[in-house]
Protein backbone atom coordinates (compact mmCIF):
# COMPACT_ATOMS: atom_id res chain seq x y z
CA UNK A 1 0.00 0.00 0.00
CA UNK A 2 1.39 3.65 -0.86
CA UNK A 3 2.40 5.63 2.02
CA UNK A 4 2.80 9.18 2.56
CA UNK A 5 6.00 10.35 4.42
CA UNK A 6 3.53 10.99 7.79
CA UNK A 7 1.80 7.35 6.85
CA UNK A 8 4.76 6.02 7.18
CA UNK A 9 6.09 7.36 10.49
CA UNK A 10 3.04 6.72 12.33
CA UNK A 11 3.01 3.29 10.81
CA UNK A 12 6.52 1.82 12.28
CA UNK A 13 5.36 3.80 15.68
CA UNK A 14 2.36 1.73 16.00
CA UNK A 15 4.12 -1.62 15.14
CA UNK A 16 2.17 -2.00 11.81
CA UNK A 17 3.67 -2.39 7.99
CA UNK A 18 0.82 -0.13 6.89
CA UNK A 19 -1.81 2.72 7.82
CA UNK A 20 -4.37 4.44 6.19
CA UNK A 21 -6.23 8.03 6.10
CA UNK A 22 -8.95 7.66 8.58
CA UNK A 23 -7.48 4.71 10.66
CA UNK A 24 -7.77 5.68 14.33
CA UNK A 25 -4.28 4.27 15.51
CA UNK A 26 -2.46 4.32 18.88
CA UNK A 27 1.24 4.90 18.52
CA UNK A 28 4.34 4.92 20.52
CA UNK A 29 6.00 8.89 21.57
CA UNK A 30 9.40 9.01 20.95
CA UNK A 31 8.60 12.80 22.97
CA UNK A 32 6.30 14.13 25.05
CA UNK A 33 6.47 17.88 25.51
CA UNK A 34 4.41 20.54 27.38
CA UNK A 35 4.77 24.34 28.73
CA UNK A 36 4.38 26.65 31.45
CA UNK A 37 0.48 26.87 30.84
CA UNK A 38 -0.56 23.19 29.45
CA UNK A 39 1.81 20.61 31.86
CA UNK A 40 0.03 22.08 35.01
CA UNK A 41 -3.40 20.84 33.67
CA UNK A 42 -1.27 17.70 32.55
CA UNK A 43 -0.05 17.28 35.90
CA UNK A 44 -3.47 17.71 37.52
CA UNK A 45 -4.87 14.94 35.29
CA UNK A 46 -2.26 12.58 35.91
CA UNK A 47 -2.51 13.37 39.77
CA UNK A 48 -6.26 12.65 40.11
CA UNK A 49 -5.87 9.41 38.22
CA UNK A 50 -3.30 7.46 40.34
CA UNK A 51 -1.14 7.08 37.19
CA UNK A 52 2.20 6.52 39.71
CA UNK A 53 5.28 7.03 37.53
CA UNK A 54 5.81 8.68 34.01
CA UNK A 55 6.72 6.10 31.43
CA UNK A 56 10.22 7.45 30.89
CA UNK A 57 11.86 10.51 32.40
CA UNK A 58 13.82 10.67 28.95
CA UNK A 59 11.34 11.21 27.05
CA UNK A 60 9.33 14.18 28.21
CA UNK A 61 9.98 17.37 27.98
CA UNK A 62 8.60 20.66 29.98
CA UNK A 63 9.53 23.81 29.10
CA UNK A 64 8.61 26.86 31.17
CA UNK A 65 8.68 29.69 28.29
CA UNK A 66 5.26 31.31 28.34
CA UNK A 67 4.97 33.69 30.99
CA UNK A 68 8.47 33.54 32.65
CA UNK A 69 10.51 34.96 34.13
CA UNK A 70 7.34 34.72 35.98
CA UNK A 71 5.67 37.78 35.08
CA UNK A 72 3.57 37.38 38.48
CA UNK A 73 2.60 35.19 41.91
CA UNK A 74 -0.18 33.34 39.99
CA UNK A 75 2.68 32.41 36.90
CA UNK A 76 4.87 31.41 39.65
CA UNK A 77 2.72 29.20 41.47
CA UNK A 78 2.22 27.53 37.70
CA UNK A 79 6.18 26.56 37.05
CA UNK A 80 6.38 25.62 40.65
CA UNK A 81 3.99 22.94 40.77
CA UNK A 82 5.44 21.97 37.05
CA UNK A 83 9.30 22.77 39.07
CA UNK A 84 8.01 19.86 41.73
CA UNK A 85 6.54 17.45 39.10
CA UNK A 86 9.59 17.30 37.36
CA UNK A 87 11.76 16.65 40.72
CA UNK A 88 9.58 14.07 41.91
CA UNK A 89 8.95 12.28 38.71
CA UNK A 90 12.49 12.83 37.58
CA UNK A 91 12.12 14.24 34.77
CA UNK A 92 15.54 15.09 32.63
CA UNK A 93 14.46 17.96 30.34
CA UNK A 94 12.87 20.35 32.56
CA UNK A 95 13.27 23.93 31.79
CA UNK A 96 13.29 26.74 33.17
CA UNK A 97 14.86 30.43 33.28
CA UNK A 98 18.96 30.73 32.90
CA UNK A 99 18.14 26.95 30.51
CA UNK A 100 14.96 27.94 28.44
CA UNK A 101 14.24 29.08 25.59
CA UNK A 102 10.73 29.36 23.76
CA UNK A 103 10.44 25.17 23.07
CA UNK A 104 10.22 24.96 19.56
CA UNK A 105 13.63 26.61 19.23
CA UNK A 106 15.15 25.13 22.36
CA UNK A 107 14.01 21.26 21.50
CA UNK A 108 15.84 21.55 17.92
CA UNK A 109 18.74 23.28 18.92
CA UNK A 110 19.28 20.57 22.20
CA UNK A 111 19.33 17.79 19.26
CA UNK A 112 16.54 16.23 21.29
CA UNK A 113 14.14 15.45 17.71
CA UNK A 114 15.37 13.45 15.00
CA UNK A 115 14.07 12.43 11.74
CA UNK A 116 11.70 10.04 11.97
CA UNK A 117 10.41 10.45 15.58
CA UNK A 118 7.16 10.97 16.45
CA UNK A 119 6.78 13.82 19.48
CA UNK A 120 3.53 15.37 20.73
CA UNK A 121 3.26 18.47 22.76
CA UNK A 122 0.31 20.02 24.56
CA UNK A 123 1.13 23.28 22.52
CA UNK A 124 0.25 23.88 19.19
CA UNK A 125 2.99 24.70 17.68
CA UNK A 126 4.69 21.53 18.08
CA UNK A 127 3.93 20.97 14.59
CA UNK A 128 7.22 22.81 14.11
CA UNK A 129 9.87 19.44 13.96
CA UNK A 130 8.40 18.39 10.41
CA UNK A 131 11.20 20.42 9.68
CA UNK A 132 13.55 17.72 10.94
CA UNK A 133 11.81 14.78 9.15
CA UNK A 134 9.48 13.92 12.46
CA UNK A 135 6.32 13.74 12.63
CA UNK A 136 4.92 16.09 15.16
CA UNK A 137 1.71 17.16 16.28
CA UNK A 138 -0.24 19.75 19.12
CA UNK A 139 -2.31 18.03 21.22
CA UNK A 140 -3.44 19.14 24.47
CA UNK A 141 -3.00 18.56 27.93
CA UNK A 142 -5.18 15.77 29.12
CA UNK A 143 -3.03 13.69 25.89
CA UNK A 144 -0.10 14.69 27.27
CA UNK A 145 -0.68 13.65 31.00
CA UNK A 146 -1.92 10.12 29.07
CA UNK A 147 1.23 10.21 27.17
CA UNK A 148 3.56 10.62 30.79
CA UNK A 149 1.63 7.77 31.91
CA UNK A 150 1.50 5.45 29.04
CA UNK A 151 3.92 7.04 26.26
CA UNK A 152 1.03 6.28 24.05
CA UNK A 153 -1.05 8.57 22.14
CA UNK A 154 -4.30 8.43 19.75
CA UNK A 155 -4.14 9.15 16.38
CA UNK A 156 -6.36 9.82 13.35
CA UNK A 157 -4.09 8.55 10.49
CA UNK A 158 -4.27 11.87 8.04
CA UNK A 159 -4.64 12.50 4.72
CA UNK A 160 -2.09 15.05 3.12
CA UNK A 161 -1.88 17.86 0.76
CA UNK A 162 1.37 17.68 -1.31
CA UNK A 163 2.79 21.36 -1.44
CA UNK A 164 5.43 21.34 -4.23
CA UNK A 165 8.07 24.04 -3.97
CA UNK A 166 10.34 25.38 -7.07
CA UNK A 167 12.43 27.98 -6.99
CA UNK A 168 14.78 30.00 -5.44
CA UNK A 169 13.22 33.15 -3.01
CA UNK A 170 14.27 36.77 -3.78
CA UNK A 171 16.37 38.94 -1.67
CA UNK A 172 14.40 39.52 1.41
CA UNK A 173 12.17 36.19 1.00
CA UNK A 174 12.33 34.00 3.70
CA UNK A 175 10.54 30.65 5.34
CA UNK A 176 7.97 33.22 6.69
CA UNK A 177 6.73 34.56 3.46
CA UNK A 178 6.24 30.99 1.81
CA UNK A 179 4.30 29.84 4.76
CA UNK A 180 2.40 32.97 4.55
CA UNK A 181 1.63 32.84 0.98
CA UNK A 182 0.31 29.26 1.31
CA UNK A 183 -2.14 30.04 4.52
CA UNK A 184 -3.01 32.82 2.40
CA UNK A 185 -3.75 30.47 -0.72
CA UNK A 186 -5.73 27.45 1.21
CA UNK A 187 -7.42 29.83 4.17
CA UNK A 188 -7.02 29.10 7.92
CA UNK A 189 -8.65 25.92 7.63
CA UNK A 190 -7.54 24.60 4.29
CA UNK A 191 -5.60 21.86 5.52
CA UNK A 192 -7.79 20.82 8.46
CA UNK A 193 -6.95 17.11 10.11
CA UNK A 194 -4.47 16.93 6.99
CA UNK A 195 -0.85 16.69 6.72
CA UNK A 196 1.16 19.42 4.76
CA UNK A 197 3.99 17.34 2.97
CA UNK A 198 6.18 19.54 1.16
CA UNK A 199 8.59 18.64 -1.61
CA UNK A 200 10.04 19.87 -4.97
CA UNK A 201 13.66 21.33 -6.31
CA UNK A 202 12.52 24.41 -4.06
CA UNK A 203 13.11 22.27 -0.76
CA UNK A 204 17.21 22.85 -1.13
CA UNK A 205 16.75 26.85 -1.30
CA UNK A 206 15.38 26.92 1.80
CA UNK A 207 17.26 26.71 5.13
CA UNK A 208 16.65 24.56 8.07
CA UNK A 209 15.44 27.48 9.83
CA UNK A 210 13.47 28.66 7.22
CA UNK A 211 11.60 25.03 7.19
CA UNK A 212 11.28 25.36 10.95
CA UNK A 213 9.23 28.12 10.38
CA UNK A 214 7.30 26.65 7.72
CA UNK A 215 5.91 23.86 9.60
CA UNK A 216 5.71 26.12 13.15
CA UNK A 217 2.63 27.83 10.94
CA UNK A 218 1.09 24.71 9.51
CA UNK A 219 -1.26 24.69 12.72
CA UNK A 220 -2.20 28.24 11.44
CA UNK A 221 -3.72 26.33 8.38
CA UNK A 222 -5.51 23.72 10.05
CA UNK A 223 -3.15 21.24 9.54
CA UNK A 224 -2.21 18.43 11.67
CA UNK A 225 1.29 18.22 10.76
CA UNK A 226 4.15 19.84 8.44
CA UNK A 227 6.57 17.80 6.95
CA UNK A 228 9.81 18.33 4.79
CA UNK A 229 12.09 15.32 2.91
CA UNK A 230 15.34 14.98 5.10
CA UNK A 231 17.93 15.89 2.61
CA UNK A 232 21.82 17.07 3.25
CA UNK A 233 20.72 20.58 5.23
CA UNK A 234 18.86 18.20 7.80
CA UNK A 235 21.06 15.53 8.06
CA UNK A 236 23.94 18.58 8.59
CA UNK A 237 21.85 20.31 11.44
CA UNK A 238 20.68 17.14 13.18
CA UNK A 239 24.45 16.00 13.66
CA UNK A 240 25.79 19.94 14.36
CA UNK A 241 23.52 19.59 17.17
CA UNK A 242 23.70 16.38 18.59
CA UNK A 243 20.36 14.84 17.57
CA UNK A 244 20.21 10.58 18.34
CA UNK A 245 20.96 8.66 15.01
CA UNK A 246 18.15 9.64 12.17
CA UNK A 247 15.74 7.26 10.63
CA UNK A 248 14.96 8.38 7.25
CA UNK A 249 11.52 8.48 5.56
CA UNK A 250 9.94 9.21 2.51
CA UNK A 251 6.91 9.28 0.58
CA UNK A 252 6.09 6.68 -1.75
CA UNK A 253 6.28 7.42 -5.48
CA UNK A 254 2.97 6.70 -5.92
CA UNK A 255 1.40 7.86 -2.12
CA UNK A 256 -1.73 9.49 -2.31
CA UNK A 257 -2.75 13.18 -1.51
CA UNK A 258 -5.69 14.72 -1.44
CA UNK A 259 -4.89 17.76 -3.64
CA UNK A 260 -1.95 19.03 -4.64
CA UNK A 261 -0.43 22.64 -4.72
CA UNK A 262 2.50 24.22 -6.37
CA UNK A 263 4.20 26.96 -5.55
CA UNK A 264 7.18 29.00 -7.39
CA UNK A 265 9.55 30.46 -4.75
CA UNK A 266 10.85 33.19 -7.18
CA UNK A 267 7.78 34.21 -7.36
CA UNK A 268 6.97 35.45 -4.10
CA UNK A 269 6.84 38.54 -2.51
CA UNK A 270 7.48 40.25 1.52
CA UNK A 271 4.26 39.70 2.76
CA UNK A 272 2.01 40.59 5.63
CA UNK A 273 -0.76 38.84 7.45
CA UNK A 274 -3.35 41.73 8.21
CA UNK A 275 -5.38 41.51 11.47
CA UNK A 276 -7.59 38.99 12.82
CA UNK A 277 -6.28 35.80 10.98
CA UNK A 278 -3.14 34.65 9.23
CA UNK A 279 -4.66 34.14 6.02
CA UNK A 280 -5.17 37.99 5.68
CA UNK A 281 -2.05 38.10 3.83
CA UNK A 282 -1.06 41.32 1.66
CA UNK A 283 1.97 42.24 -0.26
CA UNK A 284 2.97 45.95 -0.03
CA UNK A 285 1.54 47.00 -3.59
CA UNK A 286 -1.54 46.27 -1.27
CA UNK A 287 -0.85 47.53 1.78
CA UNK A 288 -0.65 51.62 1.54
CA UNK A 289 0.10 53.36 5.15
CA UNK A 290 -0.35 51.33 8.11
CA UNK A 291 1.34 53.47 11.13
CA UNK A 292 2.54 50.56 13.74
CA UNK A 293 3.46 51.43 17.68
CA UNK A 294 5.19 48.52 18.25
CA UNK A 295 7.46 45.70 16.31
CA UNK A 296 8.03 42.18 18.11
CA UNK A 297 10.84 40.14 16.86
CA UNK A 298 11.33 36.56 18.38
CA UNK A 299 8.93 33.69 19.11
CA UNK A 300 8.56 30.08 17.93
CA UNK A 301 8.49 31.34 14.33
CA UNK A 302 11.05 33.66 14.15
CA UNK A 303 13.16 34.46 16.92
CA UNK A 304 16.58 31.99 15.59
CA UNK A 305 19.68 33.58 14.86
CA UNK A 306 19.12 33.66 11.29
CA UNK A 307 15.84 36.24 12.41
CA UNK A 308 17.94 38.37 14.25
CA UNK A 309 20.91 38.60 11.13
CA UNK A 310 18.06 39.61 8.94
CA UNK A 311 16.70 42.29 11.69
CA UNK A 312 20.21 43.43 12.26
CA UNK A 313 20.93 44.10 8.49
CA UNK A 314 17.84 46.01 8.55
CA UNK A 315 18.69 47.97 11.96
CA UNK A 316 22.48 48.56 11.59
CA UNK A 317 23.12 52.23 11.27
CA UNK A 318 19.51 53.35 11.22
CA UNK A 319 17.09 54.00 14.28
CA UNK A 320 13.76 52.78 15.24
CA UNK A 321 11.28 55.75 14.32
CA UNK A 322 9.90 58.21 17.18
CA UNK A 323 7.15 56.76 18.80
CA UNK A 324 7.91 52.99 17.69
CA UNK A 325 8.46 50.16 20.52
CA UNK A 326 11.10 47.62 19.20
CA UNK A 327 11.53 44.64 21.42
CA UNK A 328 13.80 41.94 20.41
CA UNK A 329 13.54 38.50 22.05
CA UNK A 330 15.86 35.75 20.69
CA UNK A 331 14.26 32.67 21.81
CA UNK A 332 16.98 30.80 23.45
CA UNK A 333 19.84 31.31 25.72
CA UNK A 334 22.43 30.30 23.41
CA UNK A 335 21.33 32.12 20.48
CA UNK A 336 20.57 35.04 22.56
CA UNK A 337 24.49 34.60 23.69
CA UNK A 338 25.63 34.05 19.98
CA UNK A 339 23.81 37.31 18.79
CA UNK A 340 25.47 38.97 21.39
CA UNK A 341 29.27 37.49 20.23
CA UNK A 342 28.57 38.79 16.77
CA UNK A 343 27.85 42.10 18.02
CA UNK A 344 24.04 42.01 16.86
CA UNK A 345 22.98 43.83 20.74
CA UNK A 346 25.13 46.39 20.12
CA UNK A 347 23.10 47.11 16.62
CA UNK A 348 19.94 46.34 18.13
CA UNK A 349 20.48 48.88 21.04
CA UNK A 350 21.96 51.58 19.20
CA UNK A 351 19.35 51.45 16.84
CA UNK A 352 16.65 52.24 19.96
CA UNK A 353 15.64 48.51 20.64
CA UNK A 354 14.83 46.62 23.69
CA UNK A 355 16.83 43.14 23.94
CA UNK A 356 15.00 40.84 26.01
CA UNK A 357 15.71 38.03 27.91
CA UNK A 358 14.07 34.58 26.16
CA UNK A 359 10.28 34.26 26.59
CA UNK A 360 7.17 33.84 24.08
CA UNK A 361 6.43 36.89 26.39
CA UNK A 362 4.25 39.28 24.10
CA UNK A 363 3.21 36.61 21.58
CA UNK A 364 0.95 35.10 23.21
CA UNK A 365 -0.28 38.86 25.44
CA UNK A 366 1.67 37.50 28.55
CA UNK A 367 3.56 40.26 29.20
CA UNK A 368 6.67 42.14 27.80
CA UNK A 369 5.17 44.21 25.12
CA UNK A 370 1.38 44.34 25.58
CA UNK A 371 -0.78 46.51 23.54
CA UNK A 372 -3.04 49.42 24.32
CA UNK A 373 -6.78 49.70 23.13
CA UNK A 374 -6.25 50.70 18.95
CA UNK A 375 -2.16 50.44 19.02
CA UNK A 376 -0.78 48.05 16.25
CA UNK A 377 2.25 45.92 16.59
CA UNK A 378 3.91 44.39 13.85
CA UNK A 379 5.26 41.01 14.99
CA UNK A 380 7.34 38.11 13.50
CA UNK A 381 4.71 35.85 15.63
CA UNK A 382 2.31 33.27 14.33
CA UNK A 383 -1.09 34.54 15.24
CA UNK A 384 -2.89 37.86 15.11
CA UNK A 385 -6.35 37.04 16.09
CA UNK A 386 -8.35 39.15 18.58
CA UNK A 387 -6.89 40.29 21.67
CA UNK A 388 -3.89 38.05 20.82
CA UNK A 389 -1.20 40.37 22.29
CA UNK A 390 -2.81 42.70 24.51
CA UNK A 391 -6.48 44.84 24.12
CA UNK A 392 -9.30 43.32 22.07
CA UNK A 393 -9.40 46.48 19.98
CA UNK A 394 -5.56 46.16 19.63
CA UNK A 395 -3.90 45.22 15.74
CA UNK A 396 -0.98 42.47 15.18
CA UNK A 397 0.60 41.94 11.47
CA UNK A 398 2.61 39.20 11.01
CA UNK A 399 5.60 39.46 9.35
CA UNK A 400 9.22 38.05 8.57
CA UNK A 401 12.20 39.49 11.01
CA UNK A 402 13.23 41.72 7.73
CA UNK A 403 9.82 43.40 7.25
CA UNK A 404 9.41 43.78 11.10
CA UNK A 405 12.39 45.44 11.08
CA UNK A 406 11.95 48.19 8.44
CA UNK A 407 8.64 48.98 9.61
CA UNK A 408 10.43 49.63 13.21
CA UNK A 409 12.48 51.67 11.40
CA UNK A 410 9.91 53.66 9.15
CA UNK A 411 7.24 53.63 11.86
CA UNK A 412 4.71 51.95 9.12
CA UNK A 413 4.46 48.99 7.35
CA UNK A 414 7.59 48.39 4.81
CA UNK A 415 9.60 45.92 3.07
CA UNK A 416 13.16 46.06 3.55
CA UNK A 417 13.91 47.81 -0.16
CA UNK A 418 11.72 50.80 0.72
CA UNK A 419 13.95 52.05 3.20
CA UNK A 420 17.04 53.66 1.16
CA UNK B 1 -28.61 10.87 26.31
CA UNK B 2 -30.12 13.50 25.24
CA UNK B 3 -29.74 17.62 25.67
CA UNK B 4 -31.90 20.44 25.24
CA UNK B 5 -30.80 23.92 25.13
CA UNK B 6 -31.05 27.19 23.50
CA UNK B 7 -28.54 27.71 20.48
CA UNK B 8 -25.70 30.87 21.36
CA UNK B 9 -24.51 31.27 17.87
CA UNK B 10 -21.14 32.93 16.49
CA UNK B 11 -19.74 32.92 13.26
CA UNK B 12 -16.55 30.77 11.42
CA UNK B 13 -12.86 30.57 12.85
CA UNK B 14 -13.58 31.17 16.32
CA UNK B 15 -10.55 30.64 17.83
CA UNK B 16 -9.28 29.54 21.17
CA UNK B 17 -8.09 33.25 22.29
CA UNK B 18 -11.25 34.46 22.32
CA UNK B 19 -12.70 31.43 23.73
CA UNK B 20 -10.37 31.38 26.89
CA UNK B 21 -8.17 34.72 26.85
CA UNK B 22 -3.99 33.78 27.55
CA UNK B 23 -3.97 36.76 30.41
CA UNK B 24 -6.23 34.06 32.58
CA UNK B 25 -3.87 30.61 31.91
CA UNK B 26 -2.41 31.65 35.12
CA UNK B 27 -4.44 29.37 36.65
CA UNK B 28 -6.20 26.21 35.90
CA UNK B 29 -9.03 26.18 38.10
CA UNK B 30 -11.90 25.89 36.01
CA UNK B 31 -14.25 27.78 37.62
CA UNK B 32 -11.89 30.58 37.29
CA UNK B 33 -11.41 29.53 33.30
CA UNK B 34 -15.22 29.73 33.34
CA UNK B 35 -16.06 33.12 34.79
CA UNK B 36 -13.63 34.50 31.15
CA UNK B 37 -15.09 32.02 28.57
CA UNK B 38 -15.76 33.83 25.76
CA UNK B 39 -15.20 37.74 27.14
CA UNK B 40 -13.34 39.04 24.19
CA UNK B 41 -15.57 37.92 21.49
CA UNK B 42 -19.32 38.21 23.55
CA UNK B 43 -18.73 39.86 27.05
CA UNK B 44 -22.40 39.23 27.21
CA UNK B 45 -22.47 35.51 27.20
CA UNK B 46 -22.73 35.23 31.20
CA UNK B 47 -25.86 37.02 31.37
CA UNK B 48 -27.20 35.25 27.80
CA UNK B 49 -26.68 31.24 29.07
CA UNK B 50 -28.57 29.07 31.28
CA UNK B 51 -26.89 25.61 32.36
CA UNK B 52 -27.31 23.27 29.71
CA UNK B 53 -27.39 26.17 26.47
CA UNK B 54 -25.26 24.69 23.49
CA UNK B 55 -23.11 27.06 21.39
CA UNK B 56 -23.67 26.94 17.41
CA UNK B 57 -20.72 28.40 15.51
CA UNK B 58 -19.34 28.02 11.70
CA UNK B 59 -16.17 26.12 10.43
CA UNK B 60 -13.23 25.69 12.25
CA UNK B 61 -14.11 26.44 15.60
CA UNK B 62 -11.71 26.08 18.27
CA UNK B 63 -8.98 27.35 15.95
CA UNK B 64 -5.38 28.52 17.18
CA UNK B 65 -3.89 27.18 20.45
CA UNK B 66 -3.68 23.65 22.24
CA UNK B 67 -4.87 25.27 25.66
CA UNK B 68 -7.50 22.68 27.01
CA UNK B 69 -8.32 25.26 29.31
CA UNK B 70 -10.69 26.50 26.25
CA UNK B 71 -13.44 23.68 26.19
CA UNK B 72 -12.80 23.35 29.60
CA UNK B 73 -14.41 26.82 29.98
CA UNK B 74 -17.04 26.33 27.85
CA UNK B 75 -17.92 23.27 30.14
CA UNK B 76 -18.12 24.82 33.23
CA UNK B 77 -19.65 27.45 31.93
CA UNK B 78 -22.49 25.03 31.89
CA UNK B 79 -22.61 24.88 27.78
CA UNK B 80 -24.03 21.21 27.32
CA UNK B 81 -22.43 20.82 23.71
CA UNK B 82 -20.96 22.77 21.33
CA UNK B 83 -22.16 22.33 17.34
CA UNK B 84 -20.34 23.44 14.67
CA UNK B 85 -20.11 23.34 10.92
CA UNK B 86 -16.05 21.85 11.34
CA UNK B 87 -13.71 21.76 14.60
CA UNK B 88 -10.17 22.58 14.72
CA UNK B 89 -8.51 19.53 15.20
CA UNK B 90 -7.12 19.95 18.49
CA UNK B 91 -9.82 21.65 19.82
CA UNK B 92 -11.47 18.40 19.23
CA UNK B 93 -9.49 15.69 20.56
CA UNK B 94 -9.45 18.16 23.58
CA UNK B 95 -13.32 18.14 24.11
CA UNK B 96 -13.15 14.51 23.63
CA UNK B 97 -10.88 13.77 25.88
CA UNK B 98 -12.79 15.29 28.64
CA UNK B 99 -15.85 14.74 27.74
CA UNK B 100 -17.33 18.02 26.42
CA UNK B 101 -20.05 16.69 23.43
CA UNK B 102 -19.12 18.09 20.07
CA UNK B 103 -21.52 17.58 16.70
CA UNK B 104 -20.47 18.17 13.42
CA UNK B 105 -23.47 20.06 11.42
CA UNK B 106 -24.39 22.33 8.86
CA UNK B 107 -27.94 22.48 10.10
CA UNK B 108 -29.35 26.40 10.15
CA UNK B 109 -29.54 27.28 13.99
CA UNK B 110 -30.55 30.58 15.06
CA UNK B 111 -29.09 32.92 17.98
CA UNK B 112 -32.00 31.77 20.94
CA UNK B 113 -33.50 28.28 18.92
CA UNK B 114 -34.49 25.63 21.25
CA UNK B 115 -32.51 22.44 20.39
CA UNK B 116 -32.47 19.32 21.41
CA UNK B 117 -29.54 16.68 20.73
CA UNK B 118 -29.78 12.69 20.85
CA UNK B 119 -25.85 11.97 20.62
CA UNK B 120 -26.68 7.95 20.90
CA UNK B 121 -29.08 8.64 17.89
CA UNK B 122 -27.31 11.06 16.09
CA UNK B 123 -30.65 13.28 16.00
CA UNK B 124 -30.42 17.10 16.16
CA UNK B 125 -33.84 18.78 16.11
CA UNK B 126 -34.41 22.36 15.63
CA UNK B 127 -37.66 22.63 17.90
CA UNK B 128 -38.13 25.81 17.12
CA UNK B 129 -38.03 25.85 13.55
CA UNK B 130 -39.47 21.84 13.57
CA UNK B 131 -36.14 21.21 11.47
CA UNK B 132 -34.44 17.63 12.01
CA UNK B 133 -30.83 16.22 11.01
CA UNK B 134 -29.05 13.68 11.64
CA UNK B 135 -25.05 14.00 12.22
CA UNK B 136 -22.27 11.35 11.93
CA UNK B 137 -21.87 9.06 15.22
CA UNK B 138 -17.94 9.09 16.31
CA UNK B 139 -15.79 6.61 15.20
CA UNK B 140 -16.27 4.15 17.73
CA UNK B 141 -12.57 4.05 19.08
CA UNK B 142 -13.25 7.77 20.19
CA UNK B 143 -16.86 6.60 21.53
CA UNK B 144 -15.26 4.58 23.65
CA UNK B 145 -12.99 7.43 25.38
CA UNK B 146 -16.67 9.28 25.15
CA UNK B 147 -18.20 6.39 27.20
CA UNK B 148 -15.25 5.64 29.47
CA UNK B 149 -16.07 9.33 30.14
CA UNK B 150 -12.49 10.76 29.01
CA UNK B 151 -9.06 9.32 27.98
CA UNK B 152 -7.41 9.48 31.65
CA UNK B 153 -10.67 6.76 32.45
CA UNK B 154 -10.62 5.16 29.21
CA UNK B 155 -6.50 4.55 29.38
CA UNK B 156 -7.70 3.16 33.26
CA UNK B 157 -10.20 0.97 31.49
CA UNK B 158 -7.30 0.01 28.66
CA UNK B 159 -8.07 1.49 25.59
CA UNK B 160 -4.28 1.86 25.10
CA UNK B 161 -3.79 -1.51 25.66
S1 LIG C 1 6.28 31.90 20.99
FE1 LIG C 1 4.06 32.22 20.83
S2 LIG C 1 3.31 30.64 19.47
FE2 LIG C 1 5.39 30.06 20.09
S3 LIG C 1 5.11 28.69 21.84
FE3 LIG C 1 5.34 30.76 22.64
S4 LIG C 1 3.25 31.59 22.82
FE4 LIG C 1 3.17 29.79 21.50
Amino acid sequence: MSMTMTQKILAAHCGTDSVRAGDMIVADCDLVLGNDITAPVAVNEFEKCGCGRVFDGGKIALVMDHFTPNKDIMAAEQVKKVRDFATDMKVKNYFDVGEMGVEHALLPERGMVTAGDLVIGADSHTCTYGALGAFSTGVGSTDMAAAMASGKVWLRVPEAISAVLTGKPGPYVSGKDVILHLIKQIGVDGALYQSLEFSGDGVAALTVDDRLCICNMAIEAGGKNGIFPVDEQTLAYLKEHGAKEPKVYSADADAKYARTITMDLSKLKPIVAFPHLPENGRTFDEIGEVKIDQAVIGSCTNGRLSDLRDAAKVFKGRKVAKGVRAIIIPATQKIWMDAMHEGLFDIFVEAGCAVSTPTCGPCLGGHMGILARGERCVATTNRNFVGRMGDTQSEVYLSSAAVAAASAVMGKLAAPDMLD
Amino acid sequence: MELKGKAICYGDNIDTDVIIPARYLTTSDPAELARHCMEDIDPDFHSKIETGDIIAAGSNFGCGSSREHAPLAIKTAGISCVIAKSFARIFYRNAVNIGLPIIVSDAEIREGDKLSVDLKNGILVNETTGEKANFPAFPAFLQGIIEAGGLMKAMAGGVFR
